[in-house]
């Protein structure tokens, strides 16, 4: 829930995570460039350029971070200030699956809060976490505008309707 | 071209959409097919009707059939009796006075669309938002073609003007005007913006928009580049709707092929095209400085004004930035004349806005109504009221920068200066509405913790202050608050309130000042009587067993995770409050009623 402190302790974090995973495949690398080369004569697109890349990658490392710093002759603070200002984007591996409970106000006063307890008992995991066998990243989402069908759950692109704490056993199960 | 002799349109926006209505859409075809009647029955997946409650959406013209809540295996029945046989499959038909009169005449006759308006709105669900013709067909790009052909610049701001449109996305500050500014700045540079960053939680209008009619923000993005002077626009949305930036994407190249954006447009010799920008997840993106720094690829962090970002704005450049819904509305002003918008809504609120129904109400949706409606009329009439037979308590307008409107105001008119006057704000939209069991302190808290975490933390007030108004408030939730607090909770919502830099600031104590306005009892027997009006607030909770209805079927005791129930069978338990960790569990638990919550 707190995000702001969870941000502070980010740049720690990302120092770690970054030294810690060995590099990917270069055809990944080398997709990312791409991208690059794609929008290399458009101003301000490094926010475009960080979506790609996290699509191609799954998430931002250090590494990655550095790549396109360099390509875009940009400094590494400031790719790094753009990343960590932004929630959309991760600089921790993610599970094959992301799950968010969305917190919106018509969630919220329909229950809301009762399928994220309900998961972060049942995950073992804390919101902002990865479980354990890799499988579910767990996030809380700020509304994502599907409030006729309150509470909602969203599983990667697909939005789960009027979800209770029973019902998202059973759709999980599915995954 | 193919002649038709009927149109099934499936509702396509995100709501049917997780309601499974891309299977319907595959079931009619495969049905059509096996009767050979795919050349005469056209399948369209459409934009949001609005009824998302009963979703998924399927209307059968030209009868004008509306069914609700169709499964995929409804859809045999629905080809074989309606489209086949001719005769309507009552069971499946919307509720209401459709089901009554026994003939499925015009949506229109039913409580929930009877007093809308649909202008921003009037394409949504009606056409096909991934194909160009039929937006032309529906007048679409006519005004682009009126403005480019027929009006000077100047008419068109005069046009906007005097239709009295103002902006959609919460401010309200005159359209007209804002394009008049920019206007005037003499630089061959100048862009055309449009705020895709639905961020409010609970308003879902913009998406709606876009992936139900995208083409009418194109059009209307061009006639105010038109009207300006710019050549170039972007249009700046939220990467967490999917299918809005699909159909965004889509829609933007069928206009190229068409000629309606890109180089000399209708021969006319005028240059306009379009880009989007993904946001990334920043609530204060919304906020107009900050949307600009996030599409020149920076944090988004707003900056003070002047300059106006008419005068200075994306990349220092004059530029105008609108919401959706506002240029939703441009085209039907052009094609209609400005006193056919004028003429409706209140005498400084012009046109219709629509509103994003949701929380404890039974038609939960999207609807679009003439300013100046009570919100008794959009609650009781086109929402059907509070379900399960709970009282309504209040309703919540403008999200995390609005207030609450108590029972006692159920009248108030829903029009900028109305909502203003009760304390709240008109906003992107958003209308939760809220029962006897929600707790308005908590309320408050929830929008406290959003805008916590949402703080960009350039400025002080904002990034501690809110910080520090949260604990306050969380003081008095958690029961060890007191009447000191409550004051100086008032405190520091104005001073947050005047002195912070941007919109997201200016506003973010409202939803606190509101409450203490109109729910000022609930923090008081929060603080004093220690207790939970609405039995919402954990640590204020007891749970109880009452003696006389407890059969002592022991079901409850089992069923609690810490063991703080005890008793013998078939006698009354007690609950060892000490113990008790109020998760609720023995009484949903119990069958006899016999557990309260006080």
């Amino acid at each position: 829930m707190n995000r702001t402190q969870v941000r502070s302790g980010k740049s720690t974090d990302k120092a770690r995570s970054g030294s810690r995973i060995s590099p990917q495949p270069e055809e990944k690398f080398s997709e990312i460039k791409k991208v690059i080369e794609k929008y290399a004569d458009r101003e301000g697109c490094l926010i475009q350029v960080l979506h790609e890349a996290q699509q191609i990658y799954g998430y931002l490392p250090m590494e990655v971070q550095q790549f396109i710093a360099r390509s875009l002759d940009l400094p590494l603070s400031e790719v790094a200030g753009v990343l960590s200002f932004y929630s959309f984007f991760s600089v921790k591996p993610r599970g094959q699956h992301t799950i968010r409970v969305c917190l919106g106000t018509a969630c919220y006063v329909r229950g809301g809060k009762k399928i994220v307890d309900h998961l972060c008992e049942s995950l073992n995991v804390g919101v902002g976490d990865t479980t354990e066998d890799g499988k579910f990243t767990f996030e809380i989402a700020r509304c994502i505008g599907a409030c006729g069908l309150a509470p909602a759950v969203m599983i990667d692109d697909t939005v789960y309707k009027q979800v209770t704490p029973a019902k998202i056993d059973a759709i999980l199960s599915r995954y | 071209m193919n002649i038709v002799r009927s149109h099934v349109l499936v509702c396509g926006g995100t709501g049917c959409t997780s309601s499974n209505s891309p299977e319907i859409i595959k079931q009619f075809n495969k049905e059509l097919d096996k009767r050979g009647l795919s050349d005469e029955v056209k399948v369209i997946q459409t934009g949001c009707f609005g009824l998302c409650a009963l979703g998924p959406i399927v209307i059968v013209y030209p009868e004008g059939s509306f069914y609700s809540m169709v499964k995929p295996e409804d859809v045999e029945e629905i080809v074989e009796e309606h489209i086949l046989k001719g005769r309507i499959v009552k069971r499946l038909l919307y509720e209401g006075d459709l089901k009554e009169a026994k003939v499925a005449t015009s949506l229109n006759d039913t409580n929930f669309y009877k007093k809308q308006k649909r202008i921003a709105l009037r394409n949504c669900g009606v056409i096909d938002p991934e194909n160009i013709d039929e937006y032309i067909a529906n007048d679409g790009y006519q005004a682009l073609a009126k403005v480019l052909t027929q009006m000077t610049p100047e008419e068109v701001i005069d046009t906007i003007t005097a239709s009295g449109l103002r902006g959609r996305g919460g401010a309200g500050f005159p359209t007209g005007r804002k394009w008049a500014f920019a206007a005037k700045e003499d630089n061959p540079v100048k862009y055309v913006c449009c705020n895709a960053d639905e961020g409010d939680p609970g308003a879902f209008m913009d998406r709606s928009l876009l992936e139900g009619d995208p083409h009418s923000i194109i059009e209307a993005m061009a006639i105010a580049g038109y009207a300006i002077g710019a050549h170039q626009g972007y249009v700046y949305v939220r990467a967490e709707y999917p299918i809005a930036v699909k159909r965004l994407q889509i829609a933007i190249r069928q206009a190229r092929e068409y000629g309606f954006l890109g180089e000399d447009i209708f021969g006319t010799g005028f240059n306009f095209d379009l880009d989007v920008r993904l946001g990334a997840g920043a609530f204060v993106c919304g906020e107009e400085t900050a949307l600009m720094r996030s599409i020149e690829g920076h944090r988004g962090e707003p900056r003070p004004r002047p300059p106006f970002p008419a005068v200075k704005g994306l990349f220092d450049k004059p530029t105008i930035l609108n919401n959706v819904e506002t240029y939703a509305n441009v085209p039907w002003i052009i094609n209609n004349g400005p006193e056919a918008f004028a003429s409706i809504g209140t005498e400084k609120s012009k046109g219709t806005k629509v509103f994003a129904l949701g929380g404890k109400i039974t038609n939960t949706g999207l609807v679009e109504i003439p300013m100046g409606t009570t919100l008794r009329e959009v609650i009781e009439e086109i929402g059907g009221g509070v379900p399960n037979g709970k009282k309504f308590k209040a309703a919540q307008t403008g999200g995390p920068s609005g207030g609450c409107i108590p029972e006692s105001l159920i009248d108030t008119p829903m029009d900028f200066e109305s909502l203003a006057a009760v304390g709240s704000i008109m906003g992107s939209g958003g209308l939760i509405v809220m029962d006897e069991d929600n707790c308005m302190v908590d309320i408050a808290k929830f929008f406290l913790q959003f805008t916590v975490d949402e703080s960009c933390g350039k400025c002080t007030p904002c990034r501690i202050g809110m910080r520090r108004l949260l604990e306050l408030v969380d003081k008095i939730t958690s029961g060890n608050g007191t009447l000191e607090d409550i004051e100086l909770t008032e405190q520091l919502c104005y001073h947050i309130k005047e002195n912070s830099l941007c919109g997201l600031g200016q506003t973010a104590p409202n939803p606190v000042l509101s409450t203490l306005q109109h729910f000022r009892d609930e923090y008081i027997a929060h603080v004093v009587d220690k207790r939970c009006p609405a039995g919402v607030c954990k640590n204020l909770l007891r749970y109880q067993i009452l003696a006389e209805k407890c059969i002592g079927c022991t079901s409850c005791a089992r069923v609690c995770p810490v063991g703080a129930i005890s008793g013998e069978v078939k006698k009354p338990h007690t609950i060892d409050t000490s113990k008790c960790i109020k998760c609720g569990a023995c009484m949903e638990k119990c069958k006899f009623g016999a557990i309260v919550k006080n």
